[in-house]
């Protein structure tokens, strides 16, 4: 890299430990397809969503007491009589509902536009491992500020262990830390949710690790050809990344400072009562869809299995889409049958959120059988029947001509 | 558009729109005007500080405000002397004199509000066996929580013939259930406004309402207020972004 900017601290730093070198490799000259839409922004925004979460966490760490008799007491003490307390555990609980909003954006936008077929198949299972990391992190961060839901929230999923043959109960008295939720079951959730946040960073580490050796997907779908087709990352996408951000800033800030309970449940400022079962248990909304899996099934065991293995099953998808085609853009059947599996787990999400009575069971099922149906079934299936529309010659091509090629017609047709 | 984005945004809207089925034969709380309402809501200060007196005059017989101090009544206007005065009415503990024994003194403004009760088991050999909610977060802890507790205040009436009123129980039909151990907490006439409102139940239960909203968040006022600026300016930034974006692409092909 060019030296004749730096200055001598730098330069001094640089030929010791290559740190600036290598921020500019990843980060500023990283040719990236030139062809990116605004979905390519989640993953910035996934990042820095991370990044807020862990801040204010470590704050919010401060005068929280991770044990029964205190802990909802804390919250409180925090809202009212930390200065600015109530802004940084609003921006903590809300941030935790924008950062799934901005996660399964991104997790959406690879499987429609093939980000996870080869080379990229790690890419793609890491990111998996960030959301379960997640999803974990999340369960147990809603378990400590001990309100009804927490509670009861908690003792719904920890219980879902026991149906786990032979040793189900003992599984689930070692989760607790004794014979019911309670604070031994706090403290420890409080430590691993302080945890898991570092072995997310750690993780995403990775994930940024292998797309930088195997490049972005873009949605074409098809292989970088030529530097005609790519744009170095700095300035091009930190300048749109920004943009991103701030809009999506803006849209976090009004959830914040206007609506900061939207997301929450009104029995959750109620303190936990082993004694008095709220009439109706519900998750998080990010959790609705597995939610609404787990009570479709009528066997407890296979409710939990298929729950755990809807994101299970998330893994294999780089073996389960047998197209050689990455895109959605070229394959017309596939298209339209990703929008309704979107609408499936649209429809999972609204079930988990009713009470598993008349109609909503029924759909429940359905949705559920679609969920996994789509990803067993008709992925495979369809990989080998479909036939693709034919594939643009190279990312630059379209983009002169504004967009992909229109359907049904050939690259050999508008060749110059 | 696609037309399975159009349906699953439909399926969306549909779908997601319906509340929670309510209790059978639970009565809906119908809608009340509140000043602290809506993204620009704030607290009317002098219907706040009325609310104090009722809670002050008729709830804080039984129900506490656990997370609040005295010093927290400068959200709704109360000057210093008059919270210094507020809190010095009430005795609170002072820890232990050096022979062990309890001392109290009056509160001051940096003491939480006075617990009616030393505990629950207190209140509820005092009170047939129940145990009056604290009331710090009370309108957060029901859906349409303004409303439900306006109407389960005002909505107390003598109870149908075909109901049987368990012993030292009173008739709500807001309440679920129907049956609740409260006994109409606002009467007509018991309490006289020091600012010369015309005092009705209604306007009691207004009042202190508003009161238990300010309570359940102190932080409401100052939130909506730099939220403003908060907004416009990542709005902003969002503009400055985004025409630097622009000029930054144009010309790439």
């Amino acid at each position: 890299m060019s030296t004749a900017t730096q200055s001598g601290f730098v330069r001094w730093v640089d030929t010791r430990l290559p740190i600036v070198t290598l921020m500019q490799k990843e980060f500023g000259t990283f040719p990236v397809p030139k062809n990116f839409n605004y979905f390519w922004n989640f993953g910035a925004i996934s990042m820095l969503l991370m990044v807020v979460m862990i801040s204010t966490g470590v704050v919010l760490a401060m005068d929280y007491m991770p044990n029964a008799a205190e802990a909802f007491a804390s919250v409180q003490h925090i809202m009212r009589d930390v200065n600015y307390g109530w802004l940084v555990r609003y921006l903590h609980q809300n941030g935790a509902s924008m950062f799934f909003i901005a996660t399964y954006i991104h997790t959406f936008r690879g499987i429609y536009y093939g980000s996870y077929k080869s080379p990229r198949e790690l890419l793609w299972i890491l990111g998996v491992v960030t959301l379960l990391i997640m999803m974990s992190t999340a369960f147990m961060g809603y378990v400590l500020p001990w309100g009804q839901m927490s509670y009861w929230g908690a003792t719904v999923i920890t219980n879902m262990f026991a149906a786990i043959p032979l040793i189900g109960d003992s599984v689930v008295t070692w989760l607790w830390g004794g014979f019911g939720v309670d604070s031994p079951t706090l403290s420890r959730f409080y430590s691993l949710h302080y945890l898991l946040p570092f072995v997310l960073v750690a993780v995403v580490l990775l994930h940024i690790t292998a797309i930088h050796k195997v490049g972005s997907n873009n949605p074409l779908g098809i292989d970088v050809k030529s530097p005609q087709d790519t744009l170095p990352f700095h300035p091009y996408y930190t300048i749109k990344d920004c943009f991103g951000l701030c809009v999506y800033l803006a849209l976090f800030a009004v959830l914040v400072f206007f609506a900061p309970d939207l997301f929450g449940d009104p029995t959750n400022f109620i303190p936990a009562n082993p004694l008095q079962t709220p009439a109706d248990i519900q998750p998080e909304w990010y959790f609705l869809p597995f939610y609404a899996i787990l009570r479709a099934v009528p066997n407890k065991l296979g409710g939990v299995a298929l729950m755990f293995g809807a994101m299970a099953i998330l893994l294999a998808l780089p073996w389960l889409d047998t197209s050689p085609v990455r895109s959605a853009r070229f394959r017309p059947i596939y298209r339209p049958l990703f929008f309704v599996w979107l609408a499936s787990i649209v429809l999972l999400g609204a079930v988990g959120a009713h009470k598993p009575e008349g109609i909503w069971v029924i759909l429940g099922r359905i949705g559920t059988l679609y969920y996994f149906g789509h990803l067993l079934v008709v992925m495979p299936l369809l990989g080998r029947i479909e036939r693709p529309l034919p594939l643009p010659d190279s990312i630059s091509r379209p983009v002169i001509n504004r967009g992909s090629l229109p359907r049904g017609a050939s690259v050999a047709e508008i060749r110059p | 558009m696609n037309r399975f984005a159009v349906i699953v945004a439909l399926a969306g809207l549909v779908l997601g729109a319906p509340a929670r089925a309510e209790e059978a034969d639970t009565l809906t709380p119908p809608s009340q005007s509140w000043s602290f309402a809506g993204p620009l809501g704030t607290v009317d200060q002098a219907a706040a500080q009325r609310g104090f007196q009722i809670y002050a005059d008729a709830c804080s017989n039984c129900h506490g405000l656990k997370y609040l101090h005295y010093r927290d009544l400068s959200g709704i206007g109360f000057t210093d002397s008059q919270i210094k005065e507020i809190a010095a009415r009430f005795t609170v503990p002072a820890g232990f004199d050096n022979q062990g024994n309890l001392v109290t003194k009056p509160a001051t403004p940096a003491s939480p509000f006075r617990p009616p009760f030393p505990n629950d088991e207190a209140a509820r050999a005092m009170l047939n066996g129940a145990l009056p909610p604290d009331l710090s977060l009370i309108v957060s802890s029901f859906p349409n929580g303004p409303n439900y507790i306006y109407a389960l205040l005002t909505g107390y009436r003598d109870a149908p013939a075909e109901v049987k009123l368990a012993d030292g129980m009173n008739y709500n039909p807001y309440f679920p259930g129907h049956q609740i151990a409260m006994p109409p907490p606002l009467n007509e006439g018991d309490i006289t406004y020091t600012d010369g409102t015309v005092s009705t139940v209604a306007q009691n239960a207004h009042d202190v309402v508003t009161f238990l909203a300010w309570a359940a968040h102190p932080d409401m006022v100052q939130r909506k207020r730099i939220g403003i600026g908060v907004v416009l300016y990542f709005l902003g930034m969002a503009g400055v972004t985004f025409a630097l974006k622009r000029r930054i692409w144009h010309g790439v092909h």
